[in-house]
């Protein structure tokens, strides 16, 4: 076999894929067919790399140099330059905010050098569809090491002393989860992974299954001999097709490998990974109603207790983990619980994969040891704002989480800390907004994913997230009263505290930390008739500015309802009983004449 | 017409893949509704029941939760647009105005061509290139009003998802 001189890593994550990354692939192989260069460039395509921003991305080792925002000409030139010439093409190099191209190679980019990955130690590197890339990485190493020299307490014993903590959004205990599964009688037990994934803004277990999918399969063999499970599933959402052939192709490869099905490794011990596909429905991603999608049913939670550890599918004792918290398993049984305890903070040991979105210059993912600031995690790595206003807020934890004020930045980032501050850690995600993004629309808008995706079982949840949502409408169209706000606060606390699970328990979090903290704009919407962030339709006007107007009638020309009017070369004016505040006009104007004033 | 046969053969197959039997409801309905395209026909929804053994009721409430699958026949093209808050503060909001515009659609509806059927989608888990839809199987992210009625109305001359 030919000595493979360049290695050239393409990103086939699914936000590359969307912005063009095939097209980028096959000219890259054709390219190189062209040049006859197949013996010695290997392209592979791997999961996400997580600067998703920038896609579609690629990475030329030996070097690790780190192109971005490639086009098919892209790669026509960088196989002429660099893979022929050995010149590295600065104007698809990472930039600095400055503009500067970095050539230094992918680890010591900002983005990148900060990271510390341990879930998604493979993501990004490996081919996903090939179980000897896994393999050369360390795959499969510790589970062989915990079938041939652990019984299943020194496996629990181990993750018990990690400290790792469910990577879901509550942070319960995973060793001790299952020690109670294993604890638990039952003629049979299961093992779950829940990646119904599901909370908006979150993608971190999207990427694992696409990029790492085997990682996964070892880590539930592995739990499997460690609670006494011959049988595990994953409960993947429709949503994410990708993940679905991945995980397909990996479990198809494991099986030929003897990494699953009857005998393991020669030691005696069976087990078996089954897909589960749901089929769009939110709350599946609690674990009851996950169970209760498994067995064929509606995606409806029941009470707690009985955990799952106890009574889970079918009726029979279940560990259910989450995605993440599964990737983190091998790398604590080959390095061992000193080792992850040594990274983080005391109370959350490790690291977390954060997703990045909304208002920031770098989105994407990022895995960082717990215990970061929110500043640095934002700004350092994030790149901060990527529309050149300051962010006012971060949201972290989806319809379940709060938001948190840019005060509070330099709190670091762990289960306690956010808690405190009346947001979760949740599952990772952190949206960003800025000054122009107004807080009573965002709990609006995650009110409205409540009322959407209950599943109408409890009274609490399926009635009172739909009064919320009522005041919510009336306050930002202007018609809210003060009694509402008292209403909003009230409702807020009883769903908490009588909602069944939970979905309904924590939908009302983000509208009580936006009146925590930003009490005086649901007061500028309810007193004065103003949304401050000029966001909310209903209290906003368009307005022209006749000193700067020139009259060259683009405006009126965009406007789909013609709201505007006026002669050539005069200044115009809107009709704000027309406009339906689309914002067209705005986008079309050259000479900045146009604003939106509240009220 | 719905052929009878072919369900049961579907239902076969679903069974056939399993280590257990008792599950196999909604991996069955996602088997019938590929068949048929995008949605299930009602009478399909019963060869269902009655190979499975299960009251239609059963069937019939499963297949009415769960938001992606459709008793009403749906149209070639099914745009789902997500409308999470990632997308929202990038422009979403002017990404469901031009979808419902173009189309003449609002959510849940179809096209009088039978082309498009307009949908909501939770997070799709690519917010990094917010906002985002996905048509059938494929995504597309960054879009723009302008990029939106490039896309539809390439789909409309008879172009092809990518």
């Amino acid at each position: 076999m030919p000595l493979t001189a360049t290695t050239i890593l393409v990103c086939a994550g699914g936000a590359c894929i969307s912005a063009g990354e095939e097209s980028v692939k096959q000219t890259l192989e054709a390219e190189i067919d062209r040049y006859a260069l197949r013996d010695v460039v290997r392209v592979v395509e791997t999961g996400c790399m997580g600067a998703c921003s920038l896609g579609p991305l690629m990475v030329v080792y030996p070097e690790g140099v780190f192109y971005q925002k490639l086009t098919p000409q892209a790669a026509r030139k960088i196989v002429e330059e660099h893979i022929l010439k050995g010149r590295i093409v600065s104007e698809y190099l990472y930039k600095m905010p400055t503009g500067e191209a970095v050539p230094e190679a992918v680890e010591k980019l900002p983005f990148f050098s900060r990271q510390v990955k341990i879930a998604t130690r493979n993501v990004g590197y490996i081919d996903p569809s090939n179980i000897e890339e896994y393999i050369a990485r360390d795959g499969y190493f510790a589970l062989a090491k915990v079938l041939k020299e652990m019984t299943p307490e020194e496996v629990i014993d181990e993750i018990k002393k990690s400290g790792l903590r469910g990577r879901g959004g509550a942070g319960f205990p995973t060793g001790l989860k299952w020690e109670l599964t294993r604890k638990s009688k039952g003629e049979k037990k299961y093992i779950v992974c829940n990646a119904d994934e599901g909370d908006p803004g979150a993608f971190m277990d999207r990427s694992v299954l696409e990029g790492d999918p085997h990682t996964i399969l070892e880590a539930m063999t592995i739990g499997g001999y460690a609670i006494g499970a011959n049988q595990g599933y994953i409960y993947v959402r429709a949503e994410y097709p990708l993940a679905i052939e991945r995980l397909n192709i990996a479990i198809a490869q494991a099986k030929e490998y003897g990494f699953l099905g009857k005998n393991i490794l020669n030691s005696g011990f069976d087990f078996d990974v089954e897909i589960r596909i749901g089929a769009g429905a939110f709350v599946c991603g609690e674990e009851t109603a996950l169970i209760a999608s498994i067995e064929g049913r509606r995606g409806q939670p029941r009470v707690k207790p009985p955990y799952p550890a106890q009574s889970g599918v079918w009726g029979l004792p279940t560990v259910i983990n989450n995605v993440e918290t599964f990737a983190c398993i091998p790398p604590i049984i080959i390095k061992g619980a000193q080792w992850f305890k040594s990274i983080g903070t005391e109370k959350s040991p490790g690291t977390k994969v954060f997703a990045l979105a909304g208002k920031i210059t770098n989105t994407g993912l990022v895995e960082v040891p717990m215990g970061i600031t929110l500043r640095e995690l934002l700004y350092e790595i994030g790149g901060g704002s990527s529309t050149g206003k300051k962010i006012k807020a971060v949201q972290t934890g989806g319809p379940s989480g709060g938001c948190i004020p840019s005060e509070y930045f330099d709190t670091p980032v762990d289960y306690e800390s956010l808690q405190k501050l009346g947001a979760i850690m949740g599952s990772g995600g952190m949206i960003v907004m800025d000054e122009d993004d107004c807080m009573v629309d965002v709990a609006r808008f995650f009110l409205e994913f409540t009322v959407d995706e209950s599943c109408g079982k409890c009274t609490p949840c399926r009635e009172g997230t739909r009064q919320m949502l009522q005041i919510l409408n009336k306050i930002t169209a202007g018609e809210g009263t003060e009694e509402d706000l008292q209403q909003l606060e009230t409702l807020a606390n009883v769903i908490k505290d009588t909602s069944l699970c939970g979905l309904g328990q924590t939908a009302p979090n983000p509208v009580l930390s936006t009146l925590k903290y930003y009490r005086h704009e649901y007061e500028a919407h309810v007193k004065e008739k103003r949304c401050p962030s000029l966001k909310c339709k209903s209290l906003i006007r368009y307005v022209i500015d006749p000193t700067k107007c020139v009259g060259c009638t683009a405006c009126a020309r965009v406007c789909p309802v013609k709201a505007i009017s006026g002669e050539v070369r005069k200044p115009h004016s809107i009709d704000n009983e027309i406009c339906i505040r689309c914002g067209s006009c705005i986008e079309v104007c050259r000479f900045g004449a146009i604003s939106k004033v509240s009220p | 017409m719905v052929d009878r046969e072919k369900v049961s053969a579907l239902v076969k197959e679903a069974k056939s893949e399993r280590l257990e039997e008792r599950d196999v409801l909604i991996n069955t309905l996602h088997k019938v509704q590929d068949y048929f395209g995008n949605y299930i026909p009602i009478e399909a929804a019963e060869v269902v029941a009655e190979e499975l053994g299960v009251p239609k009721s059963k069937v019939y409430e499963v297949l009415t939760f769960y938001t992606m699958f459709s008793t009403k026949p749906r149209g070639k093209y099914v745009i789902r647009v997500c409308v999470n808050l990632p997308c929202h503060v990038t422009g979403g909001r002017e990404i469901v105005q031009t979808l419902q515009e173009t189309l003449g659609v609002k959510f849940g509806e179809t096209t009088k061509d039978g082309l498009f059927t307009l949908e909501t989608t939770s997070c799709l888990g690519l917010c990094g290139v917010a906002p985002v839809i996905m048509i059938n199987d494929q995504y597309y992210g960054d879009l723009t009003p302008k990029k939106l009625i490039e896309l539809i109305n390439s789909l409309r001359n008879g172009g092809d998802t990518k």
